[in-house]
């Protein structure tokens, strides 16, 4: 994230249209692989609209810490107390849900709760020039201990309440398209090449919905359009590409950077809604479990980008559904993918006369294929974590093509251009 | 005057210290007052326990490890380089170091070397991961070393398991073969106390001489201190940076490597479910707060050590202990915004003395 290789490429017309399609092809050429995956090793769990529900289900906090490290290294502020923001988040939920009794109220205090940890970060960073790391890494050790300290204070009197969770919580309700389950969900179970393989993806996406879900999907072209579409979007990046040149021509750069800190904050609050209120019906301590993290991987695979950013909230949440629902039979399938895929890059890095990178992404993808064919599950304690490994394995191996805002996670002072 | 006061930097270290003291204290202060508590009360009761022998040697223990967990995190911020991986360093080395020593059985003193010298291979081995990723790939160290945690957990609850490197030590728990009496290290008797202090608290000691020999009276320490002043610069004057990058690393997970030691052989003697877990990540609070320095390490992890045994006693009066992470997150914060504010206080005042005196020769 800091020191990304950089190479900026040449703005030309047509840019976006050719990102937009060859965006559609990775998506497209991905989900028949996936398809032919399932016929070979015969995991349904890898296409089915289970897994399908459950990746949309898991990449909304991840997708939103990664918008909210977005919108804040756009501002120049790198935020690695997407975490903690989170934690705050979740907390706030449970607080603000549970003693009203109203869903809604609890996601209004999940955002303020981020939001307040947001502006504990610009305080730090913008006002008095602490390190961002640095920073952020306080927030991250701040937040469990403040949330600790405030559930035991207010949820150990309430009924299955205690130091480490919340009682439950009231619920959203969800939605879904109508006269979509039923008849896709039989069109699924015949395992038709590519139909039921549709099917399970359209289901899985249009059924069972909860609000935070489509917030979360919203919120993508949203940021797009406030960043790149507004002239307080094109103000908040100045500052993140040239924060002096930005002053110069009048642009307050330390109320941008306070408002993407905060928004930022803010996104990752929903995210921490989304896991306290959505994926369980409690607040738990621990419950964020490095998404923040994670988050900000998929930032960086996303290129500082929302739709890319997006795509790679999609990739970690596929991966951490997938071994939720399919367990350690489906991941172990998922190694012939990665295996094939490893070996299709040393060719095409072979192609490119880059020797030494193709060798390496050989011997890799080799080794891979040969503990797929010579082992028939992976151990369970390891497959846990198989969305921090692919997070590894994506930012080692995807192409470093990668632009970061030019002045991502430098101090700025007013007037200290002169 | 005021001048001659702030031209030391340990002034500054000091002046900031105390600032950032205070105000945590006001923090909590404020925090027990309005959920309803009386502060002079509740610091009187921990000070009070605090201060019993049992109290002092747990502490003491305790401390060995923060000590040397905030020491691995220092070698990477001396280069701002980010080791937030410590957690997943020590964890992983004191476990296999413990099955490496339950499993061999040799000479005393050879034992505990063995099982040493395992812990800090090991260490230095998964934090070599991340320097690799970094100097070939360009993948952040942040982002790395705590994907490395996540993933050390799961192969630690892999090997944990028996028929693997554990056996049953109880209903409950599970944990490698119990290290032998050759490989273990006897406690030192403490006055007033049957609990015992580990005797290889010395280690922390010696790797906290160790560590300011290296960064003040080595060249490798010169350069490091180079690079994380101005990566540049010290490129330009001749420093490798990746392979500073890749020793950082390494010797910061060495030096992780040895944090379960003194707990290892001197108390437990098995790596089981019970063993302390993230030691490493208030390793990193621990280094901001003593800024990365040996001895304002040593003081940060008394204070850290000190607030965590005391905080026990709260229970008994009905304060959630909890209060103290309070104390603690309030101090880090305001010990990072502290020191950037004084030391900013501290070049204004340096260039108003230049420009006084140059202002005088002129004249």
């Amino acid at each position: 994230m800091i020191e990304q290789e950089i190479r900026t490429p040449a703005p030309r017309t047509g840019d976006r249209e050719r990102r937009r399609t060859r965006m559609l092809a990775v998506g497209g050429g991905i989900f028949i692989a996936l398809i032919l995956l399932r016929l070979i090793t015969g995991e349904s769990d890898i296409t089915s609209s289970g897994t399908m529900g459950a990746t949309l289900a898991l990449a909304v906090p991840i997708g939103m810490a990664a918008l909210g490290g977005m919108w804040s290294e756009r501002s120049g502020v790198v935020n690695i107390g997407l975490e903690g923001m989170m934690t705050f988040g979740t907390w706030g939920a449970a607080f603000a849900s549970y003693f009203s009794g109203n869903p809604w109220l609890g996601l209004l205090g999940g955002i303020v709760a981020g939001a307040v940890g947001g502006l504990l970060h610009a305080v730090a960073t913008v006002t008095f020039g602490v390190d961002h790391i640095v920073s952020g890494v306080a927030l991250n050790i701040l937040a469990p201990g403040v949330t600790r300290y405030l559930s035991d204070l207010l949820f150990t009197d309430e009924k299955g309440g205690g130091a480490t969770q919340s009682p439950p919580l009231p619920s959203f309700p969800t939605w879904s398209v109508p006269g979509v389950g039923k008849p896709l969900g039989s069109l699924e179970k015949h395992h038709w090449i590519l139909i039921s393989d549709l099917a399970g993806l359209v289901r899985g996406v249009l059924t069972n919905l909860s609000p935070i879900t489509l917030l979360g999907i919203l919120l993508v072209p949203v940021s797009y359009y406030l960043l790149w579409h507004t002239a307080f979007g094109l103000r908040l990046r100045s500052c993140g590409e040239n924060p002096v040149a930005a002053e110069s021509l009048g642009v307050k750069v330390y109320r941008m950077k306070y408002s993407a800190v905060v928004i930022s904050g803010a996104l990752a609050g929903i995210g921490g809604v989304f896991l306290a209120m959505v994926a369980s019906s409690n607040y738990q301590e621990g419950q964020v479990n490095g998404r923040g993290y994670i988050g900000l991987a998929a930032m960086i695979f996303g290129n500082w980008r929302p739709g890319m950013v997006a795509g790679g909230a999609g990739l970690f949440g596929y991966t951490d559904a997938l071994q939720l629902r399919g367990g350690a039979g489906a991941v172990h399938a998922m190694l012939l993918l990665i295996g094939i895929g490893l070996l299709a890059l040393a060719v095409w890095r072979g192609y490119r006369r880059r020797v030494v990178a193709a060798a390496v992404s050989a011997v890799v993808g080799a080794g891979v294929l040969v503990w797929f064919f010579l082992t028939d599950a992976l151990p369970r304690e390891i497959v846990t974590y198989s969305p921090h490994i692919t997070t590894l394995l994506v930012l080692a191996f995807a192409a470093q093509r990668l632009r970061m805002p030019a002045a991502d996670g430098m101090r700025y002072r007013r007037g200290g251009g002169h | 005057m005021i001048h001659r006061l702030f031209a030391r930097s340990w002034t500054r270290t000091l002046v900031a210290a105390f600032v950032a003291l205070v105000f945590s204290i006001a923090i909590t202060s404020i925090v027990l007052s309005i959920s309803g508590f009386n502060p002079p009360s509740t610091f009187q009761a921990m000070f009070e326990f605090g201060k019993e022998p049992d109290s002092i040697v747990n502490t003491l223990n305790k401390a060995a490890g923060y000590y040397l967990s905030a020491l691995a995190v220092a070698v990477g911020f001396r280069m701002n380089l980010f080791n937030i991986g410590v957690d997943g360093q020590y964890r992983l080395a004191a476990m296999l170091a413990a099955a490496a020593g339950g499993a061999w059985s040799l000479p005393p003193v050879l034992h505990q070397l063995v099982i040493i010298i395992v812990a800090v291979l090991v260490g230095g081995l998964w934090a070599a991961v991340p320097a690799l990723l970094k100097v070939t790939r360009g993948v952040s160290e942040v982002i790395s070393t705590i994907m490395l945690n996540f993933i050390a957990t799961g192969i630690i609850a892999y090997l944990l398991n028996p028929g693997r490197l554990a056996v049953q030590l109880g209903p409950n728990n599970i944990g490698t073969k119990t290290i032998s009496r050759s490989g273990r290290v006897p406690g030192t008797p403490f006055p007033g106390t049957d609990l015992k202090l580990y005797s290889l608290l010395v280690i922390a000691i010696l790797a906290g001489i160790g560590f300011w020999f290296m960064i003040n009276r080595t060249r490798f320490g010169f350069d490091l201190r180079a690079t994380g002043l101005s990566q540049s610069a010290a490129v330009a004057s001749g420093v490798d940076a990746r392979r500073m990058v890749v020793m950082a690393m390494v010797i910061s997970g060495a030096i992780a490597g040895l944090i379960g030691m003194p707990q290892l052989l001197g108390e437990s003697y098995t790596y089981s479910l019970n063993f302390p877990t993230g030691i490493g990540l208030t390793g990193i609070g621990i280094a901001l707060l003593g800024r990365n320095g040996p001895v304002g390490i040593a003081f940060a992890s008394l204070l850290w050590a000190f607030l965590d045994v005391s905080s026990q006693i709260l229970d008994f009066n009905d304060i959630p202990k909890e209060i103290v992470a309070i104390t603690q997150a309030a101090v880090l914060l305001s010990v990072v915004v502290v020191y950037e504010v004084v030391s900013r206080v501290g070049q204004r005042i340096d260039q108003r003395h230049v420009a006084a005196q140059l202002g005088e020769v002129a004249a």
